[in-house]
């Protein structure tokens, strides 16, 4: 047969992102570098996602995330084989998914790059959870490199003046321990333009979220969790303030043009916990067959949500107290104050939740938090259960028929 | 042994122990699911530290607030709490331990309607200078907020008393524990079990009587050699809350010698210096004794400690038991394991959910274990 050209949906086209080739470029440069950062003379750090960042591209150190690398397991669908590895080695099947995968994929090499480059030392920044604390201890055995604990207290009711105290000291010994494994001094110059960058670029990822504040939204918390990669690991160069602002006029053109991410937007929903990474696609299709568009999430809000704390003429003190208080590092009741807000800014019909069997600080309390949102706010709520990662935990028709009934209630 | 007896009698119903406790002296009964409470603060408060395990039967009021992936402890606090099974208590604290306690603090909070919740968010690393100054402060806080929360002053001379008596207390836990793993036929394991909850439950005044008694009784029984000839073991995790596991382990032919438990060791381990500022010495400890695997010491601290602590006692194998859900004991088991099998120490895992495996389940599982013991 001769090549004939595939003849795409104009409608699908025109609803498709177009940044989207610019973003796959940015990873792909930026996990070529990451794995060839040893012949071109450069340090690696792993660092976790609510990790200060900035310190190290300050320093010239290429930032790794296993967060994002459990991300890509995931949405590479690769999740499942991986996290049987690691239980394999004995751990067991009710940790953390993205811990698993990573666990494994240092072993074997596995995973959709091979494996993650070797770091030369850890950062883990606990304001995300215990989990990083013990999954970064096992990486610093199994690698055996030096690794700094950045210790965010937990805000239960309020944040100390103590702990901040605390967190602010920790921050110069980050310094002094980059120092040490990088054999310079810290540029505080550099240090203040990546900070601004840094805030400049948390700014600019606000303001593609809120685009879908716009009725109908051109873009959804899928798209969302996508264009999310950036922010988490290159926050704090200027190629993160570039695509975002790229991003933002795409996503403003479009409101212009008046095209939506969902065709017959009709119900907007938010969405809770980290994406169920290898089924995005099908849970799109899923809401979108019901005229239902995620709209917004607490997840990808999480970075932005903390950067008014921040005063990036005195990054390294505002920050410290900033990355303490980022969603998941408070309590059940200041939360739900940002569940609300999020809910108004978006005018959604209803409110999705992950429980995410991965991530106990993520989703213990969430059957609270649903039963506040039903009663001060009065809108309907939908618990799914699953897996960020291991697809085993994921069963499609029990999800479908929940989604089902959920979506009749909104439409009765 | 009639202290024995008595120990036994609170220990398997805590809750009636601490309701009549009430009533007879109206002392403060204050709740906590950790190691790390602060307990010399409560008794300087003129309190009574209550620890909580959690009821394993007949869950159904905290299905409503956690999910199924929830370890028993924290699914069983929260039933008893919201079943009305607490109503003795006067408040909780809740050191920050694990992502799991810290949810449960929250709904705890919002949910369980106790007159004083204090949470106290002690620092998860514990090698620093920084942390130590933090943890500092941290106890400081707690101090004022007992204050305020029972309506008592707390002077440096009430913590100076508690601290002693707290040392004392810890002391002869130890020493019984040294007398039993000399000679484990002074005392069963399972009795151990019992005396070392009832530590963590009664009237501390009360218990350095009870204690000092039951020491007498055992200084009576020991032996100085042992003709016990039960393989020994160490029983390694976070809580033990099942003394059926003792008496299976006995029955297949092995004597649990010593532990690594929060519920057993890692709750008397380690001396408060008597002199110099209280609350700065009840930090020393908690920086300088073994941790639980939800602080951060070193990245081998627990697995040199584990392998040194089965030399020191002469022990010929080790059992984790390990709850099921519980990230920070899971995260830690594969390397403990190697620690182990690279010493030559045969080790078994068993998960526990609320209910243990059936009791035959159980002893083909240790005996096959006591068969790999040579
Ligand atoms: S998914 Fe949850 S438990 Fe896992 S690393 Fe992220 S915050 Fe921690
Ligand atoms: S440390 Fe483990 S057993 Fe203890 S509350 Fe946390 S999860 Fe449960």
């Amino acid at each position: 047969m001769a090549d004939q050209p595939i003849i795409k949906d104009p409608e699908k086209e025109k609803r498709k992102i177009k940044s989207v080739s610019k973003m796959k470029e940015i990873m792909t440069t930026y996990y070529i570098e990451a794995k060839t950062a040893r012949e071109n003379g450069k340090k690696v750090a792993w660092i976790t996602s609510g990790g200060p960042v900035e310190f190290l591209i300050a320093m010239d150190v290429i930032p790794v995330y296993p967060e994002n690398h459990g991300a890509m397991v995931g949405a590479s669908k690769m999740g499942v084989d991986l996290c049987e590895k690691a239980e394999e080695m004995g751990y067991s099947r009710d940790l953390c998914s993205y811990a698993r995968v990573d666990i494994s994929c240092s072993v074997t090499n596995g995973g959709p790059i091979g494996g993650l480059p070797k770091p030369d030392f850890l950062v883990c920044c606990n304001n995300i959870c215990g989990t990083v604390l013990k999954w970064y201890e096992v990486a610093a055995r199994y690698y055996d490199v030096p690794l700094f604990i950045l210790d965010t207290p937990f805000i239960h009711t309020t944040f100390s003046e103590s702990a901040k105290k605390y967190v602010i000291t920790q921050t110069y010994e980050y310094i002094e321990f980059l120092e040490k494994q990088c054999g310079k001094k810290m540029d505080f110059n550099r240090m203040h333009q990546v900070s601004k960058l840094a805030v400049q670029s948390l700014r600019l990822w606000q303001e593609v979220l809120d685009t879908a504040a716009h009725k109908p939204a051109p873009m959804t918390a899928f798209d969302a969790f996508f264009h999310l990669a950036l922010i988490v690991t290159l926050r704090g160069t200027q190629i993160a303030v570039d695509y975002y602002k790229q991003l933002r006029d795409e996503m403003n053109q479009r409101i212009k043009d008046g095209i939506s991410m969902v065709p017959n937007e009709k119900y907007r929903l938010l969405w809770d916990n980290l994406p169920v990474w290898y089924r995005t696609k099908w849970l799109s299709d899923k809401f979108s067959s019901h005229n239902a568009c995620l709209v917004g999430d607490t997840y990808t809000s999480a970075w932005s949500g903390i950067m008014d704390l921040i005063d990036e003429d005195n990054f390294i003190e505002t920050g410290a107290v900033a990355y303490s208080s980022v969603y998941i590092n408070v309590s059940l009741d200041i939360m739900l104050e940002t569940l609300k807000k999020l809910i108004k800014k978006y005018d959604v019909d209803g409110l999705v939740m992950h429980s995410n069997r991965s991530c106990k600080p993520y989703s213990f309390g969430q059957y609270d938090l649903q039963k506040m949102v039903m009663k001060e706010l009065k809108l309907p709520t939908l618990i799914i259960e699953a897996d960020m990662v291991d697809a085993r935990s994921f069963s499609e028709s029990q999800i479908e028929t929940r989604i089902d009934a959920f979506m009749e209630t909104l439409k009765g | 042994m009639e202290a024995l007896d008595k120990i036994k009698i609170i220990s398997t119903d805590p809750y009636s122990y601490a309701s009549n406790l009430k009533q007879a002296f109206g002392k403060p009964v204050v709740g906590n699911f950790c190691s790390y409470t602060p307990e010399e603060l409560i008794y300087a408060a003129g309190g009574i530290p209550f620890r909580l395990f959690g009821t394993k039967n007949d869950i159904s009021m905290a299905d409503a607030h956690l999910q199924a992936y929830c370890c028993s402890l924290v699914r069983g606090g929260l039933e008893d709490a919201l079943k009305g099974n607490l109503s003795f208590l006067d408040g909780t604290v809740f050191p920050h331990t694990c992502d799991s306690i810290q949810r449960l603090s929250d709904i705890w909070r919002l949910n369980a309607g106790f007159a004083f919740h204090i949470d106290v968010v002690l620092p998860v690393k514990l090698d620093t200078q920084s942390a130590r100054i933090y943890m500092i402060d941290v106890l400081n806080a707690f101090k004022s907020d007992l204050e305020s929360a029972l309506n008592v002053s707390i002077t440096n001379e009430k913590i100076r008393q508690s601290i002693k008596l707290y040392n004392r207390l810890r002391q002869i836990l130890g020493e019984i524990y040294e007398m039993r793993c000399k000679d484990p036929d002074c005392l069963s394991a399972a009795d151990l079990y019992h005396t070392i909850k009832a530590s963590m439950i009664m009237d501390r005044d009360e218990l350095l009587e009870l204690l000092l008694s039951l020491l007498d009784d055992l200084k009576k029984n020991v032996k100085g050699s042992t003709s016990n000839t039960n393989k020994r073991v160490i029983l390694s995790g976070g809580i033990c809350n099942h003394p059926d596991i003792y008496t299976a382990l006995e029955e297949s032919g092995a004597e649990v010698i010593w532990d690594d438990l929060c519920t057993g060791t890692r709750y008397f381990e380690g001396e408060i210096e008597e002199t110099g500022d209280p609350i700065e010495a009840i930090a020393d400890r908690y920086i300088t004794r073994i941790v639980c695997p939800a602080k951060h010491l070193t990245v081998t601290a627990r697995g040199e400690s584990l392998v040194r602590m089965v030399k020191d006692r002469n022990a010929s194998g080790v059992i984790f038991m390990l709850l099921k859900f519980c990230d920070p004991h899971a995260f830690d088991y594969p390397y403990l394991k190697k620690f182990l099998d690279d010493a030559g120490v045969p080790n078994i895992l068993l998960e526990v959910e609320e209910q243990l495996p059936s009791d035959a389940q159980l002893k083909t599982r240790f005996e096959t274990f006591v068969d790999m013991i040579d």
